[in-house]
């Protein structure tokens, strides 16, 4: 059983920040150095205890680092911590967690073949040798209880949904007795439906007299659920906020540097001409069991078609279909009026199709390469890149040079190792080699997943500009923001289907949730 | 009949299964915890030469088998040093270690004993279980087994419950899944990871011992002949359980035995070719690796050396 803690009183209007005298949290001047980059450079958060603390800043700003050092994955080169007021040492996690930290990683830290209750109680099993698993199941059930948070505690971690692995990390900080609970990017993978449910926890872990870090990079759930916010850029700390006495556009240029352009209303440029032609295309899961189930769909040129949906209505198995990537049981595709529904990858891209994979780092990229290799990737057998099977370094180190200034690569040397650049830089590079052969059609999945601001922004006026010219675009995002603004039409999958499409002008945000709901009557009023 | 399942190949069959049991049970504590040992059947040789040199020597049994134990730990011993403080390749370590074993042992061998063998050696006894004596069957298949059949039959139990069904066993585990997850919460990855390979060096080493001290009595270059490699297949067809490692190496242990009971045997006038029927576990071994009988897969982390974060 858990010992229940006592219960502090609080304030019963929860957005109301009493500031106490001494802060929960105190870091003052962390700095770190990886290399030849100075990550940290004199870091400053300050966290009261009850409060909701944002963290922000563009990829690569160092909010990650600072995490890792609060919770002793990484050792500090200078700066101080104070917890509680007390200067406190935190020299690995055993540390952190005695103190009270938790920290919920932005790659969730879960072993999959283990279960639900195996990985809450992981490292501090509290009996033993003997593992009682009934004992173990039932201590973590009645913490689900207490804190309302609902995962069946014998499921194995690998046949559980993201959300609910995402409900585990949460019940192994919250048995460890944290007080502080550090949330490293937790809704880049969350469907939208998924966020809201993390939402409510969030807001009862307040509730309950947790004190939360919040590292995103949507502001809407900055101004949403947040009480403060520290906002980093480049190592150091760019701005102090309350998030009741601010905006989206502040917060937006202190980690920026600069305003946001807004994107440019665009004329319509779509022709008649159909680029893309799906036809009753059916295909099975990895599992064997349906993924699509006749899926109808045009995409004409210089046309945007978004395709939204909550994550595993097989959207990722469609994208996989058109690249000749997965096997097609039913249907056809065609590509510019040519059948390519059996073609393999190659003879489709050789068409001018594009791909940018939803998963850049397993699917987009050779992370152990370097920006120039990544760059030449599927051209690598062709010339200039190569002569009679020999490889022209003097050529890809030129071109990769260049396209590493054009796609706004940082740092811009094509021969940095694409594993060590921040998220946003290595999507520039999947989509600079991409985009740079002129394709016919692209084929886009979750574009701007953990990417900052600016670099969203970057990536949807590429895509704008592929539209402008000529260019078809399916572009498939969980994003509903991003796909209404980018979309001239939208389709919906539910369940393997494409149940609706809609003109972008119809789209309402509630028309396209009753939909990916799998409400199709209710959604046609 | 009595040639396939009579009590003589199945006896027979325990005693050739033992050493490549404890092979695979070494490489089922090591892999779980996510390093590769492929030096298995040199702490295996380790343990058959020095094994036999100290009953030699000391004149006492026990002594031989502590000593052999001790050999093959002080191999494995090296090969964590190379892969979990120095995260080497662990294929590379193991090779080198696999050739040094062989070259340190035909050395001494050929120093110490000449071209001569040891002889008169103290064995390791047998158990007699005599009330058997009378019971068909069961009488002939255990009722003179050697001590360390026995226990390694008891240590496939022990593993097993170690593994699953304890604190230890599931921290193991997380180690060789996901080490990462494992540092997070507090587990030392890296001392997990050195008992495991100690634990799996001493293991094989067992299995030497039993090959010279137990079942030969005697010592030649290279006597392993390839059997830590067999345990580690055996490993893998038992899906990297202590249990199924058992099986697997009952099964192998059958072809062994059958190979040498069907010898020049034929059915009318076909000869059965025993050198092809002795390699159908590992034709099986290859379909389980492969994923045709049912799915066999390492732990995640198995082979990967772990980089703690930062410094
Ligand atoms: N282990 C490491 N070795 C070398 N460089 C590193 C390491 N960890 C982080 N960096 C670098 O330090 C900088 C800060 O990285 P960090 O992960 O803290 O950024 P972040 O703010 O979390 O970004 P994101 O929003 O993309 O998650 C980046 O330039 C990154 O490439
Ligand atoms: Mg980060």
């Amino acid at each position: 059983m858990i010992a229940p803690r006592p219960e502090r009183e609080r304030g019963t209007a929860a957005t109301v920040v009493a500031t106490p005298l001494v802060p929960l949290l105190e870091m003052r001047g962390i700095r770190k150095r990886f290399g030849e980059l100075q990550a940290l450079d004199g870091v400053d958060l300050v966290v009261n205890e009850g409060e909701i603390h944002a963290l922000v800043g563009e990829n690569g700003a160092g909010k990650t680092t600072l995490m890792n050092i609060l919770y002793g994955l990484y050792h500090p080169d200078a700066g101080t911590i104070r917890y509680r007021g007390r200067e406190v040492r935190i020299t690995g996690p055993r540390d952190a967690i005695a103190l009270g930290i938790g920290m919920i990683h932005q790659h969730f830290m879960l072993v999959p073949p283990l279960t639900v209750a195996e990985n809450v109680v992981l490292g501090d099993e509290r009996g033993g040798p003997p593992l009682d698993t009934r004992a173990i199941e039932q201590r973590v059930r009645a913490l689900e209880e207490r804190f309302g948070i609902v995962v069946e505690p014998s499921a194995r971690i690998e046949d559980i949904p993201l959300g609910l692995q995402q409900r585990v990390e949460i019940l192994k900080v919250l048995y460890r007795g944290s007080e502080l609970l550090i949330f490293d990017e937790p809704t880049a993978v969350l469907t939208p439906q998924e966020v809201d449910e993390l939402f409510v926890i969030v807001r009862q872990l307040r509730a309950e007299g947790k004190t939360l870090i919040l590292i995103t990079h949507k502001l809407r759930e900055v101004l949403a659920v947040t009480d403060r916010i520290t906002v980093l850029r480049q190592g150091r700390n760019a701005a102090q906020l309350v998030t009741k006495e601010t905006n989206a556009a502040e917060i937006a240029k202190a980690m920026v540097g600069r305003e946001l352009k807004e994107l440019k209303a665009r004329a319509a440029t779509g022709t008649s001409l159909p680029i893309l032609q799906i036809s009753r295309l059916e295909a099975l899961s990895d599992r064997g069991t349906p993924a699509l189930r006749g899926v109808d769909l045009v995409v004409r040129e210089g046309e945007i078609v978004g395709v939204a949906g909550v994550g595993g209505n097989g959207q990722s198995e469609l994208a996989q279909c058109i690249l000749g990537l997965r096997p097609v049981t039913e249907g056809t595709i065609t590509v510019g009026g040519a059948d390519i529904t059996r073609d393999p990858p190659k003879r489709t891209r050789a068409r001018g199709v594009a791909y940018v994979p939803e998963d850049r780092r397993v699917e987009g990229l050779v992370l152990p390469f370097t920006v120039a290799d990544n760059f030449i990737l599927g051209k690598q057998d062709r010339e200039p890149y190569a002569r009679r099977g020999v490889l022209e370094r003097e050529a890809i180190a030129k071109d990769g040079d260049r396209l590493a200034k054009d796609f706004d690569v940082r740092p811009p040397n094509a021969k940095v190792i694409v594993g060590t650049l921040s998220g946003g830089n290595q999507q520039k590079v999947v989509l600079g080699r991409e985009i740079s052969e002129s394709p016919r059609l692209i084929v886009i999945s979750q574009p701007t997943r953990g990417l900052d601001i600016a670099a969203t922004e970057y990536v949807h006026e590429r895509l704008l500009e592929q539209r402008a010219r000529g260019c078809g675009i399916l572009l498939i995002s969980s994003e509903l923001d991003e796909i209404r603004a980018l979309s001239d039409r939208i389709a919906v999958m539910f369940e393997g289907r494409i149940v609706a499409t809609l003109d972008a002008a119809d789209a309402t945000e509630d028309r396209l949730g009753l939909l990916m709901a799998g409400h199709a009557e209710a959604a046609s009023h | 009949m009595e040639l396939l399942i009579g009590a003589g190949v199945i006896a027979a069959t325990l005693r050739l299964a033992t050493p490549i049991a404890f092979a695979a049970l070494g490489g089922v504590i090591t892999e779980r915890s996510g390093v590769t040992n492929i030096a298995l059947e040199g702490c295996m040789l380790f343990g058959a030469f020095f094994g036999i040199l100290a009953a030699d020597k000391t004149g006492s049994a026990p002594l031989a088998v502590l000593i052999g134990l001790l050999a093959g730990t002080v191999l494995a011993a090296v090969h964590a040093v190379a892969s979990v403080t120095w995260r080497a390749d662990q294929i590379v370590t193991g090779m080198a270690l696999n050739i040094l074993a062989l070259g340190v042992t035909s050395y001494l061998n050929y120093e110490i004993y000449g071209s001569g063998v040891p002889s008169g050696v103290p064995l390791l006894p047998a158990l007699n279980l005599d009330f058997l004596a009378g019971v068909p069957f069961v009488g002939g298949v255990i009722g003179h087994q050697n001590v360390l059949v026995w226990l390694a039959l008891v240590l496939v139990i022990v593993l097993q419950l170690y593994m699953f069904r304890t604190v230890a066993g599931l921290r193991l585990r997380a180690v060789g899944e996901h080490p990462r997850a494992a540092d997070t919460v507090g587990i030392d990855v890296r001392r997990t990871r050195y008992w495991a390979v100690l634990a799996s060096g001493g293991l094989a080493a067992l299995g030497g011992v039993y090959l010279t001290v137990a079942d030969t009595g005697s010592f030649t270059d290279g006597l392993t002949n390839g059997r830590g490699f067999i345990g580690l297949a055996a490993m893998i067809f038992g899906r990297w359980t202590p249990v199924g490692a058992l099986v697997a190496s009952l099964i192998f242990g059958y072809g062994d035995a059958l190979s040498v009971s069907l010898q020049g045997v034929s059915i009318g006038d076909l000869r059965i070719p025993v050198q092809l029927l002795s390699t159908i576990p590992y034709l099986l071994t290859i379909l389980a690796v492969a994923g045709f009988v049912g799915r066999s897969r390492p732990p995640a982390a198995d082979g990967v050396p772990y980089e703690s974060e930062g410094h």
